[in-house]
């Protein structure tokens, strides 16, 4: 069974949020929200600042705390890729796994449902990668099976350095940075 | 500290934008299993090419149940390479963008005061005309100017030629990159070009001085950028401000402002001193090398460190780097480069830095750019001018090769060397564009006609006797991109979708004034597509294949001196000039010489600007993709000065500048990120254009404080890194 994840190279990242708008156009949000944000982390002081841009969304934890807080049932893991999503349909908006969530991945829709990235399960059942992936001018995002040692996914974790956000939550998230 | 850029939750009904978009005439696939599509979607592809800003990226735009979805990079396309920036991904926005002009307006009141009626096209067109007839029979048709930006202005500019004025110029050139292209005419007898004909993926060491290469989203210039930064190679950065690129960079050099001729004549005398140029290159294509040499020998590390801040050793060790990868060892040229004024020079010894490493004509240099040759449409000859142009009278600027858009602004106000009394302005905010706005004020002052297309309403417009609403690239047709890059390609731009109210395409508009001019010889074609057609069968294509594919690539000749180009050089000595006798005999440095720019007062910063990768200069912020996700602008402070200064994150301030002008209230931004003697503003905001809401006023225009400039004695360019600015707390 499939377990997808990202790898995401801060190291070519420019932070140009070509990721935020291809999802937004993508799955027709409305203006004014996004599922995935920039972040840009610096450290240290001039002229010797270190930067770290990120393209954030979503985890898809492997435990996720969104799905155990959800009183509905809305929230759940798919078993195709193990994927966190939404039935919008059972959601009722009471928001406990916007305060669940350590990502603050999710927000309410205008509609009244809870939402979030869904790794845009309607591209990689056709076969094709996010669509913050396929967009991304500077190619640092890769989308693959964690499961499959072979892939490209898991062969830039085996080989660069990289960290996952807030690992102390102990959520199992799937994102990973490659430092 | 951490910036971050978070969803928010604005108040944005989800039906504000659903503008209707009805059916269009092309003939794509109509299929429910394109990529994205779901169920019973009907979704519909068109090939055509992005206009968010002038890199020209093909593009495939989606129309899903008759609405525009998405738009994606066309794979075929060499430029975007099936990815688009930001801005192309949200130029969706542009067609739903809410503060759209949608009809002719004409003024009621005084210029200035955006006050209108709405009018047919036919009543704008005919006043036009008949504007135009008057300016023509008093003062001859040289009194019109046409300032213009981008490929959309190609008919404008064929209408006001048959019209009988050479007066057509574009800010690119003195506001922008005109600097660049005549320090490297000077050295090489060749431009950098558009796209620049930079080898960056295949570079080993890369040089940027002042470019901000992911935050400036050239589209193929930052993809190659992250490519050439994946594989490791060195990257050298130089800019006052941490930008993205310098946080990627091996050695970054917060350099003084105002130095960089310091520093890069510092790195020349570091690869003679120590023998590290390309000899073998020097001597086989270098003409005057030893005067030059000379010229250089002062100009150690040591004489630099004061001027530039950068340690001597620093600048060794960088000088070494870059000899260590030559020739793949790339010192970019940039783009906007109009600072101090004295840019030709700086750009020069850009290029004879790059001309001591070899890297002119060289893998990971700079290529040899190739185009497909399509013949233009047989139109008849334009009437001569005897006047000539008016915006470089007694060629004062004896090195502008086109003309110079402040030079017309001169001869507007002043009547010299003639009177202009009429400005036609196309997709160029000029008040944001052309440094000194009370000076362009002035000269619109002086105007019998300004007429201005638009599809926003600018500040510009704002001032204009007569408003023509433009349609948006994805609701048009425009000229060919006949492309000049690596691998040569012919692109189309056509109609995706249809426009929502009464915009009409710019060759429509041109040709409809050409006839109310009487100019009905220039215009044998009745619609755009014949024109088109025309052209692609010169080339032996035709427009049909043109549309399904949206582009056709040529082969791809060889690039590099290493695959058999032939070093050409087309200066007056058939050389690479290290030595220019061209800027002797015109009284100039024939080697270029270090400057100083006048200093900030005591409590003030010299103010910069730049780019925010969501934006295309000013015209982008009421695109409602690309808008939320920079709605306003902050000022970067340096974190220790603001701490001195008692500034907070997000405290409102004003800037005001050497001359008593005060901005529009903005947030501080203290940051580790910027030196301390200068502050930095992303260009573009603090609109004035009350049209423009909900950006109207958000953030501070670096253009409305930049009441001074520094003239290029080379090429009449306008330095516009010399003002100066105070920090005043909102009470």
């Amino acid at each position: 069974m499939a377990r997808f994840g990202m790898a995401i190279d801060t190291v070519r990242c420019v932070g140009c949020t070509d990721c935020v708008i291809a999802c937004k156009t993508e799955n027709e949000l409305p203006w004014g929200l996004c599922r995935d944000w920039i972040v840009t982390e610096a450290t240290g002081a001039f002229p010797d600042t270190r930067l770290e841009l990120r393209s954030e969304r979503c985890n898809h934890c492997d435990r996720p705390p969104c799905v155990y807080c959800c009183p509905t049932g809305a929230s759940h893991v798919e078993e195709s890729g193990h994927l966190v999503q939404i039935t919008k349909e059972l959601c009722i908006g009471c928001k406990a796994c916007l305060a669940a969530c350590p990502y603050d991945a999710r927000y309410v829709h205008p509609d009244g449902y809870a939402d979030k990235c869904t790794f845009c399960v309607h591209r990689v059942e056709q076969g094709l990668p996010p669509a913050c992936v396929a967009v991304c001018p500077t190619r640092c995002m890769h989308f693959g099976d964690l499961e499959d040692p072979h892939g490209e996914v898991s062969r830039l974790l085996a080989s660069r350095r990289h960290h996952a956000l807030q690992p102390g939550a102990g959520t199992g998230p799937r994102i990973f940075f490659l430092t | 500290m951490q910036a971050v850029s978070r969803r928010r939750f604005l108040q944005v009904s989800a039906g504000a934008a659903s503008l209707a978009v009805a059916g269009c005439d092309a003939t794509q696939a109509v299929s429910s299993r394109e990529p994205g599509a779901r169920g019973t979607d009907r979704v519909r592809k068109v090939p055509t090419f992005c206009d968010v800003c002038f890199w020209k990226c093909g593009a495939i735009a989606y129309v899903k149940n008759d609405r525009l979805w998405k738009i994606e990079g066309n794979p075929e396309d060499p430029l975007s390479r099936g990815r688009l920036c930001p801005r192309g991904t949200g130029g969706v926005g542009a067609h739903f963008d809410t503060q759209r002009l949608t009809a002719p307006l004409m003024r009621k009141q005084v210029r200035g005061a955006e006050e209108w009626v709405a009018v047919t096209w036919d009543e704008a067109l005919t006043h036009v005309a008949g504007k135009m007839k008057e300016i023509a029979s008093k003062h001859g048709p040289e009194a019109m100017a046409l300032f213009s930006h981008g490929l959309g202005g190609n008919f404008l500019k064929h209408t006001l030629r048959a019209y009988g004025t050479p007066n057509l110029a574009a800010p690119a050139y003195a506001q922008c990159r005109g600097p660049r292209d005549v320090g490297f005419l000077l050295t090489f007898g060749e431009e950098v070009g558009s796209p620049e004909r930079t080898d960056i993926r295949n570079a080993r060491c890369l040089t940027l001085l002042g470019s901000h290469l992911g935050e400036n989203m050239h589209n193929t210039q930052a993809q190659e950028f992250a490519e050439a930064v994946g594989s490791g190679a060195s990257v050298i950065v130089v800019d006052p401000r941490l930008s993205v690129a310098a946080s990627k960079a091996k050695y970054y050099l917060p350099i003084k402002p105002g130095t960089d001729t310091a520093l890069l004549l510092a790195w020349m005398n570091v690869l003679l001193a120590e023998d590290l140029y390309d000899r073998e290159y020097v001597a086989a294509h270098g003409f005057g090398f030893d005067a030059f040499a000379a010229e250089l020998a002062p100009f150690t590390p040591e004489w630099a460190y004061p001027i530039t801040t950068i340690q001597p050793e620093r600048i060794r060790e960088c000088a070494r780097e870059m000899a260590r990868h030559r020739p793949a060892s790339l010192v970019h040229p940039g783009r906007h480069v109009t600072w101090y004024g004295n840019d030709a020079q700086r750009s020069r010894a850009v290029a004879l830095l790059n001309a001591l490493l070899g890297t002119w004509g060289r893998k990971g240099g700079f290529y040899q750019p190739a185009s497909m040759s399509v013949p233009e449409y047989p139109y008849p000859p334009y009437p001569h001018s005897e006047r000539g142009r008016a915006d470089n009278p007694g060629k004062k600027y004896p090195f502008a090769e086109t003309a110079i858009s402040t030079g017309l602004r001169d001869a507007t106000l002043t009547g010299v060397p003639y009177p202009v009394k009429g400005w036609m302005v196309y997709a160029t905010n000029l008040l944001q564009a052309l440094p000194d706005e009370d000076e362009t004020i002035r000269a619109i002052r002086q105007l019998d006609l300004l007429v201005v297309l638009d599809v926003i309403p600018s500040e510009i417009a704002g001032w204009a006797d007569v408003v023509l609403p433009e349609s948006v690239y994805l609701e048009r047709h425009d000229d060919l991109n006949v492309e000049v890059f690596r691998e040569p390609f012919i692109a189309l731009r056509q109609p995706v979708v249809e426009a929502p109210a009464d915009q009409k395409p710019n060759w429509w508009i041109a040709r409809e004034l050409a006839l109310r001019l009487g100019l009905e010889a220039f215009y044998p074609w009745r619609h755009v597509e014949e024109y088109l057609d025309t052209r692609l069968q010169g080339a032996g294509l035709s427009l049909a294949e043109l549309k399904t594919k949206g582009l056709v690539r040529g082969k791809r000749p060889p690039v590099f001196y290493e695959e058999g180009v032939v070093p050409v050089f087309p200066t007056p000595s058939g050389r690479i000039e290290f030595y220019s006798l061209r800027l002797k005999e015109a009284g100039f440095d024939p080697v270029p010489r270090y400057q100083p720019t006048p200093e900030p007062p005591a409590g003030a910063f010299r103010l910069l600007y730049g780019r925010a990768p969501m934006h295309s200069f000013s015209r982008t912020q009421t695109n409602p993709l690309l808008g939320e996700l920079m709605s306003e602008n902050e000022v970067w402070l340096n974190a220790a000065v603001a701490r001195r200064l008692g500034l907070e994150r997000g405290v409102w301030v004003r800037l005001r500048n050497q001359d008593g002008r005060l901005s529009n209230r903005v947030r501080v931004r203290p940051t580790e990120r910027i030196r301390g003697d200068c502050v930095y503003l992303v260009h573009g905001f603090g609109h004035t254009a009350r049209g423009l809401h909900p950006r109207f006023r958000k953030g501070a225009s670096d253009a409305g404080l930049i009441t001074r400039y520094e003239r290029d004695p080379l090429m009449g360019g306008t330095g516009m890194s010399v003002n100066f600015v105070t920090l005043e707390p909102e009470a």
